[in-house]
């Protein structure tokens, strides 16, 4: 579905920030990407999208060639769900989740009753119908990130590509948001989520890639890939992998010491 | 599943009822005046210029469809223009206090209007030369403002401010060295006013304003989108840098056209969006044309107060200041996130 070869991508001459990154992304495949801190997940991102216009390589959907593609062609392939933040205008939930459909509108007018029944199919599906006609900079940030989603969805894209979209949330969201991307690539909808909590890559990514200092360590199955040798290469000896039936889970070392 | 609601009759009606409003407040006012003419007979003679009935030549005749009609037509294509430029500028600097004025837009295009009078010779007309510095200084403003990819409130405002009286003192030599007649016209741009408009002006300005209002609205939700971010309004599909250029231009050339027909009238630009949003919310496809008509009725009755409360002639921008400071104050002292914005 999506594939990237050798992308190279830095904000000037001498320095790079992403460097052969090669990856591929299936159908209905929930991607995880990993690695620490400013190791280049968001700017990989941000090449995918069109933001920034990588140096060197490749990026296709399918036969059609990203680098290429005008804005508005991009986001009716692909939506991208940011971090959360409360713009400067109290727009309602609705509303926001509407702006969604923008990439599809023929005319300049804005939005017809089909885009309006989809919108509203999307806050359903999410689950957050109840906060329709509430101005979206007073809810929580969890409430937020989930109505993100929703307009995320009612873009009706192929690719949906989210930056740690449970970095700040508490757990009741967190593992509801992961429920809820499992529930969308269900549906066919191929789901790139950057994350940092190795668990959660553990137990729920079909597929992740591992990403350090802009190259990529390893790719394929978390649970084949996220080893203790990995995890001690990005981030020092500080945990451990335990296993509990078919579960593996990254501990903490010192508890144990 | 519950069906989500998405009707806008509620919206739809408060605009209903405001034009309605909009419409007698200018009835009343062309019924007002420092020469007194009784309501039912200025509705006659109103009627009978509209084609229901004959037309007499009298001085009332004059006054009413000659003088009147025009003012107040005009001060309401003014005040519906400068009120859906401030929105519009803060929608694209995703801001609620940026205007037309705070961003040296007026002032840009008074000097550039001012340099017209001073300098015959130059071959643009006012209008166009006050459009010209008018775009100067909000490009400038912005480019100025930016630090690091990003418009932050504290410097886009200084650098308007610094503009704005840049131009400002560029106006004042003009005045020191104008001769009477050149000193006149300028010092009209400065007060703002709308005393001397009659038919042939609501014949251009009058006709484009509303065709520059028609068409900024026709973007409002492109607008929206915007409004919530570069980097998001992008990944939405909307060109942002294109988008921008576009509702810039229009909005700067609606305000140039009004400060170029009735000089420089401060606050409404910033005042009447603010409020029309506390009303209807910040959906731009409601919040534009609710500014216009709102800006429509403010400016015919700050104009109507201007030629009735004395014998002369109060200037424009002098009334809307009047009135608009303090309700700017009041946003100051009462709802201060609205300053700091709700966000980053």
């Amino acid at each position: 579905m999506l594939s990237i070869e050798n992308l190279q991508f830095g904000y000037d001459k001498n320095y790079n920030v992403l460097e052969n990154v090669s990856l591929n992304v299936g159908k209905g495949e929930l991607f995880g990407i990993f690695g620490p801190n400013g190791t280049g997940k968001s700017t990989l991102f941000k090449c995918i999208i069109g933001f920034l216009k990588p140096k060197k390589g490749s990026i296709y959907i399918n036969d059609t060639d990203l680098l290429n593609l005008p804005t508005e062609e991009i986001a009716k392939l692909i939506s991208y769900v940011p971090q959360e933040h409360k713009p400067p205008f109290p727009y309602l939930v609705k509303d926001i989740v509407l702006m969604g459909r923008t990439p599809h509108l023929g005319g300049v007018f804005g939005p017809g009753e089909n885009d309006l029944k989809k919108a509203s199919e999307a806050l359903s599906t999410i689950g957050v119908e109840h906060l329709a006609n509430r101005p979206y900079t007073d809810l929580s940030g969890g409430q937020r990130q989930l109505v993100l989603l929703a307009r995320a969805l009612s873009q009706e894209t192929k690719i949906m590509i989210l930056d740690e979209p449970t970095s700040a949330l508490d757990f009741k969201n967190q593992v509801k948001i992961w429920n809820i991307l499992k529930k969308l690539t269900q549906k066919g909808i191929s789901v790139i989520v950057s994350v940092h909590d190795p668990n959660h890559m553990l137990w729920y990514c079909d597929n992740i890639a591992i990403l350090n200092k802009g190259k990529i360590l390893a790719t394929g199955k978390p649970e084949k890939i996220l080893t203790e040798n990995i995890l001690n290469e990005l981030y020092g000896e500080i945990c451990d992998i335990k296993e509990y039936g078919d579960l593996k889970f990254v501990i903490p070392k010192i508890i144990f010491d | 599943m519950i069906k989500v609601d998405y009707s806008y009759r509620k919206k739809i009606t408060i605009i209903s009822i405001s034009a309605i409003i909009l419409f007698i407040t200018v009835i009343l006012s062309i019924c007002i005046g420092a020469y007194n003419i009784p309501i039912l007979k200025s509705l006659m003679i109103l009627l009978s210029n509209l084609g229901f009935g004959t037309v007499e030549h009298t001085v009332q005749n004059t006054i009413i469809w000659d003088i009147r009609v025009p003012r107040v037509l005009m001060g309401m294509f003014i005040g519906m223009a400068l009120a859906t430029s401030g929105a519009t500028y803060q929608g694209v600097f995703r801001n609620p206090l940026v205007s037309p004025f705070i961003l040296g837009v007026s002032s840009g295009a008074a000097f550039g209007a001012a340099l017209s009078i001073m300098f015959p010779f130059i071959p643009f007309s006012i209008q166009v030369s006050s459009f010209i510095f008018g775009m100067l200084s909000v490009f400038m403003a912005y480019s100025l403002g930016r630090v690091r990819g990003k418009t932050p409130l504290v410097t886009l405002l200084l650098s308007g401010i610094i503009l704005g009286s840049f131009f400002s003192a560029l106006v004042a030599i003009f005045q020191y060295i104008a001769n009477e007649a050149q000193l006149k016209a300028i010092v009209f741009w400065l007060m703002g006013g709308l005393y001397h408009i009659g038919w042939s002006d609501l014949l251009t300005v009058g006709i484009l304003l509303p065709i520059g209002v028609v068409a900024i609205w026709r973007y409002s939700w492109r607008l929206n989108v915007l409004s919530i971010g570069d980097e998001e309004a992008r990944s939405l599909g909307v060109n942002t840098e294109k988008l921008k250029i576009i509702l810039i231009s229009l909005a700067t050339l609606i305000t140039s056209l009004a400060v170029s027909s009735a000089g420089i009238i401060g606050w409404v630009g910033l005042m009447i969006p603010h409020a029309a949003r506390l009303i209807i919310g910040p959906d731009n496809r409601f919040l534009i044309p609710l500014s216009a008509i709102l800006g429509g009725i403010f400016l015919i009755v700050c104009d109507t107060i201007c030629r009735t409360i004395t014998t002369g002639e109060v200037p424009l921008g002098i009334t809307t200041s009047i009135l608009g400071a303090p309700y700017l104050l009041y946003l100051l002292r009462s709802k201060r996130n609205v300053f700091f914005g709700g966000g980053d």
